[in-house]
């Protein structure tokens, strides 16, 4: 019960309306578009499984980013981020062609996780505790987040050959739905019980609506800035991880490319304001979804990837209008107008 | 402190009568401006030119771009003072180079671009181009494909009677992308088994892995049987395919056959375990050319504007053999 109300919530309608459209629209246009069938191996397979394991990594992202725009920051190294992780696992694991990796498995994760929260730790130190503007801050690993992928991994594409890495991106044998997916459920449902049973939520929202008042109110905003940036980082971590091994491999020039405006833009379009405070996790993940559906779409109705862009500025610009405070007050001025413009008529008649 | 000074004027007094001694011992002196380290390629590219002209036994001043054309101008400017016998570089984008070219020339420094192409709006500029040929390429790849399809007798999936292809292009308007796009469409139509084969659908995928895998994906969903031969622009984005026909439960060079272009490692191993079926190189290995036409130009010879470097062919049943050998 307590779901469907903050369904209904107007800030969710939107995004939920727009999901609902674009898959209107595939239903039409697109032939199949629902189909999904059960391979030979047990895994599921349709387009409807790969919007929802593509965009798994980005509503990873997206929910670090959550946390970060509602204390009114905003981290753009994630995508970076994502790369330096992807890197750090690979070459931990290593090009052999034998398929033998050179580290264990488990100590790879951790490195490419670890090299995610370390960054997280660089990004909150010089926010939280050396007061830098987010977005400056943040800059400085969107810049230089490529070069020590780059450095990492030598300039060329490791290539890992060993079977249990593309598990994460792919399939664990006998597990029907993607890695992926399960590991987005594992972090959504790990964010919704912070939320819920932690005062961590109120904390953020506080520290977002007005730093000051929440220091006199006993919060340590410093503690709550810096939690953040590094929640932001471990999700980066973990998304670089799928993203290399969707390709089973480090490609440090394009692993995350622009991934961190998609997950703005997901938190965005799902209702949560870039000047913090109140914040929507339903609505950032409705949001990735909706995101990856208009690439998924694209791609079926033929749209070259390099033109995807344009496409979706156009989309987004449309719901974030519709968004806004000022649209939102001129609809309401339109419809009484309407409404006084009937109202007089039936006067007349 | 004279005495400080007096050391540090012998050591630079030293060094300079060192450098100008290996330069005497040295040929010629050539200026080399390399775009920078984007990719294994470009690593092996470079690293072929030092090779070659250590071979040649020539003085090279080598300057490393890093993906900036006002460094490339600069690198030439500083190569133009220092009085060099030739200058090459590899031009990073093709516009914005006629005024430092036109400085090159007044100093009557003969140049050679290597493996991209740049547009001037004067011609004698540069005295030639090295490099690969992408519209041979192209070619190239349809007449393997055709030839392939001759030989095991490949019929169309779908029962149908023409094959279908897909196509994952390049980065749109990139020279590679152009030009393999157009060597293979002109092969297509000079072809005299032209009616044999149908292109379903072309798609770019950008010249990466993710973007390869992605819009194969798509592709498999639309068409799923009736796809039965990729063609990708590189072999990034064919090694990026091979997973989605992976995970769509059909088999690599079995049920959709598989070429692409460049013959890096990735694509050989992918070959040598039976994903793939053929790759034509892209050779970056254009150093010994390189100073054997500048050696040519210097000596007055003629040679043609465009000088291109030999590229094969690597098909599956060869790889294993191939693979050791592979530089890049």
């Amino acid at each position: 019960m307590d779901m469907l109300k903050k369904l209904s919530h107007s800030s969710l309608a939107l995004p939920l309306a727009a999901l609902a459209l674009l898959l209107l629209f595939n239903a039409l246009f697109v032939d199949d578009f629902f189909k999904i069938e059960v391979m030979e191996n047990g895994n599921l397979y349709g387009r409807p499984i790969d919007i929802l394991y593509r965009a798994s990594s980005l509503i990873i992202l997206a929910l670090g980013m959550t946390f970060v725009i509602a204390t009114g920051g905003v981290d753009i190294s994630v995508g970076a981020v994502c790369a330096i992780s992807a890197a750090s696992c690979c070459v931990m694991l290593g090009g052999d062609i034998s398929g033998i990796p050179e580290h264990p498995f488990v100590l790879a994760i951790l490195c490419g996780i670890g090299a995610g929260v370390l960054a997280g730790i660089w990004n909150g130190t010089l926010v939280a505790k050396f007061k830098i503007q987010a977005m400056v801050a943040t800059l400085i690993l969107l810049t230089a987040g490529r070069g020590i992928a780059q450095l990492l991994t030598d300039g060329q594409i490791i290539t890992v050959y060993y079977k249990p890495f593309s598990y994460i991106g792919g399939n664990i044998p006998g597990i029907p739905l993607p890695t992926a997916l399960l590991i987005a459920l594992c972090m959504v449902s790990l964010v919704i019980w912070l939320d819920r049973k932690t005062s961590l939520g109120l904390m953020i929202q506080s520290v977002g609506i007005n730093q000051t008042a929440s220091k006199y109110a006993g919060i340590n905003v410093t503690l709550v800035l810096f939690c953040v940036y590094i929640f932001s980082g471990f999700c980066a971590g973990t998304a670089g991880l799928i993203e290399g091994s969707f390709i089973r491999a480090a490609d440090a020039n394009n692993c995350g490319l622009n991934m961190e405006m998609d997950a703005i833009l997901a938190v965005t379009l799902g209702g949560t304001l870039m000047i913090g405070g109140k914040y929507y996790i339903g609505g950032t993940i409705i949001g990735a979804i909706t995101i990856q559906t208009l690439t998924t779409t694209m791609y079926a109705v033929g749209v070259s990837s390099d033109r995807l862009p344009a496409v979706k500025a156009v989309v987004i610009l449309l719901i974030i209008v519709i968004q806004s405070e000022k649209f939102k007050q001129m609809y309401r001025n339109y419809r009484l107008k309407q409404g006084s413009s009937a109202a007089k008529e039936a006067e007349h008649a | 402190m004279k005495l400080v000074k007096t050391l540090v004027a012998a050591s630079i007094a030293a060094v300079l009568a060192a450098s100008v001694s290996t330069a005497m011992a040295k040929d010629l002196t050539i200026g080399f401006s390399q775009i920078g380290a984007e990719s294994e390629w470009r690593t092996a590219n470079t690293n072929d030119v030092k090779a070659a002209a250590q071979r040649h036994n020539i003085n090279l001043k080598f300057s490393d771009a890093q993906q900036k054309q006002e460094n490339q101008i600069k690198a030439i400017r500083t190569f133009i003072a220092q009085k060099v016998d030739l200058i090459g570089f590899v031009p990073i984008v093709a516009t914005g180079w006629d005024n430092i070219l036109r400085e090159a020339k007044r100093a009557k420094i003969p140049v050679l671009i290597m493996d991209r192409d740049l547009s001037v709006s004067d011609d004698s500029l540069y005295v030639a181009k090295i490099g690969t040929d992408s519209y041979t390429e192209g070619k190239k790849v349809f007449n393997w494909l055709d030839n392939y399809v001759e030989k095991n007798n490949l019929k169309p999936r779908d029962g149908g009677d023409k094959l279908n292809i897909v196509i994952l292009e390049g980065t749109v308007g990139s020279s590679a992308a152009t030009g393999r796009a157009h060597g293979f469409d002109d092969a297509l139509k000079a072809s005299e088994h032209k009616d044999r084969y149908n292109i379903l659908a072309s798609q770019t995928g950008d010249f990466t892995r993710q973007k390869g895998q992605e819009v194969m994906e798509s592709f498999i969903k639309s068409y799923r049987d009736k796809i039965d031969i990729l063609f990708a622009h590189n072999d990034d984005m064919a090694l990026g395919a091979i997973q989605s026909i992976e995970a769509a439960g059909l088999k690599p060079a079995k049920d959709i056959v598989i070429v692409s272009v460049d013959g890096v490692k990735g694509i050989f191993q992918a070959m040598i375990d039976g994903k793939a079926n053929a790759t034509v190189e892209c050779n970056p290995l254009q150093g010994e050319l390189f100073f054997e036409t500048a050696k040519k130009i210097l000596k007055g010879e003629k040679v043609p504007k465009s000088v291109f470097v030999e590229e094969g062919v690597f098909t599956s049943d060869k790889a294993a053999e191939v693979f050791p050998t592979r530089k890049y």
